[in-house]
């Protein structure tokens, strides 16, 4: 026997749970995210949002994006956001305030946005709503980049990562270098001191 | 409810506006940074599902998506790195102690 075409007891496609949850997950795990006291847990959570809204593409087709968004976010920028909250925590950081003392103002701008948003979707006539989902082929993708509208933004990203790393290098230098007359200590010497003279 | 384009747009919607939330609201400045990558994440949402259920778009659609993660990487290093030179000065990562420019 394999498995039934339907959900047995309620009646859904397979799709619709796999969508909830993974919605679900991702909402929950974005909320903790925002609201979350601990920003290294704030951090995490976000892995397990990537993650979930990497399972979503899968969902909708398109595979070589969820491909990207594990190996970009939860691969990339999740290792580079932790190693900068590691960076720049305090011990005696204030942490009982999380949020800013106007925070209200963001929340309800939020909920109105939200709201605007989700009243605009439910009220428009989608063209190509009754369509069926369809997959994204890495074929087409990896032919649509190297054809002429696609190939000038390809070189523009490459351009742009190659300022963003020097920019990130630059901005993230010391700028106090060590005067060259002074005598530079040894990796030894700084795990252990040299003992004083007598 | 899959098979749905509005499934997929108010799904979005959320979370950009929960992004929006934490930008707006946390004092923490990678807090903020992170905000910033949700919401971007949700535009990415979206683009997606257009081009789910438009055969016309499905290749665009990836494409874009690809485009705006690189381009959300390349945010990603140069906000940290601004974070970290300010915290090598300031020693604090909230944004509400940098007050410098009002002085």
């Amino acid at each position: 026997m394999g498995i039934p075409p339907t959900i047995p007891i309620l009646g859904w496609a397979w799709d619709d749970l796999i969508f909830l949850l993974l919605g679900g997950i991702m909402l929950a795990a974005a909320l903790f995210v925002v609201i979350g006291r601990d920003i290294i847990r704030s951090g995490l959570a976000m892995i397990v949002a990537f993650g979930a809204l990497a399972g979503i593409y899968v969902l909708a087709g398109a595979v070589i994006v969820a491909a990207a968004q594990v190996l970009i976010y939860i691969g990339a920028i999740s290792v580079l956001i932790l190693f900068a909250i590691m960076l720049t925590q305090t011990k005696a950081g204030p942490a009982s305030l999380v949020f800013h003392r106007q925070a209200w103002v963001g929340f309800v701008a939020a909920v109105v946005l939200a709201l605007l948003v989700i009243v605009s979707i439910i009220g428009t006539q989608w063209p190509g709503k009754e369509a069926q989902r369809i997959g994204i082929g890495t074929i087409d993708v990896a032919y649509l980049l190297f054809t002429p509208l696609y190939v000038l933004s390809l070189q523009v990203i490459a351009v742009l990562l190659t300022a963003a790393v020097i920019g990130g290098v630059f901005l993230a230098k010391r700028e106090d270098e060590p005067d060259p007359g002074e005598r530079e200590t040894t990796t030894l010497e700084r795990i252990r001191p040299p003992e004083p003279r007598p | 409810m899959s098979q749905s384009l509005e499934a997929y747009l108010i799904l979005s919607a959320l979370l950009f506006a929960i992004g929006t939330f934490g930008f707006l609201a946390r004092r923490n400045a990678i807090a903020m940074l992170m905000s910033i990558e949700l919401m971007l994440n949700a535009v990415n949402l979206a683009v997606i599902a257009f081009g789910a259920f438009t055969p016309a778009l499905a290749g665009h659609a990836a494409l874009i998506a690809l485009l705006v993660m690189a381009v959300a990487a390349a945010e990603a290093t140069v906000g940290l790195a601004i974070v970290i030179a300010i915290y090598r000065n300031r020693r604090t990562p909230l944004v509400d102690e940098y007050s410098s420019m009002r002085e």
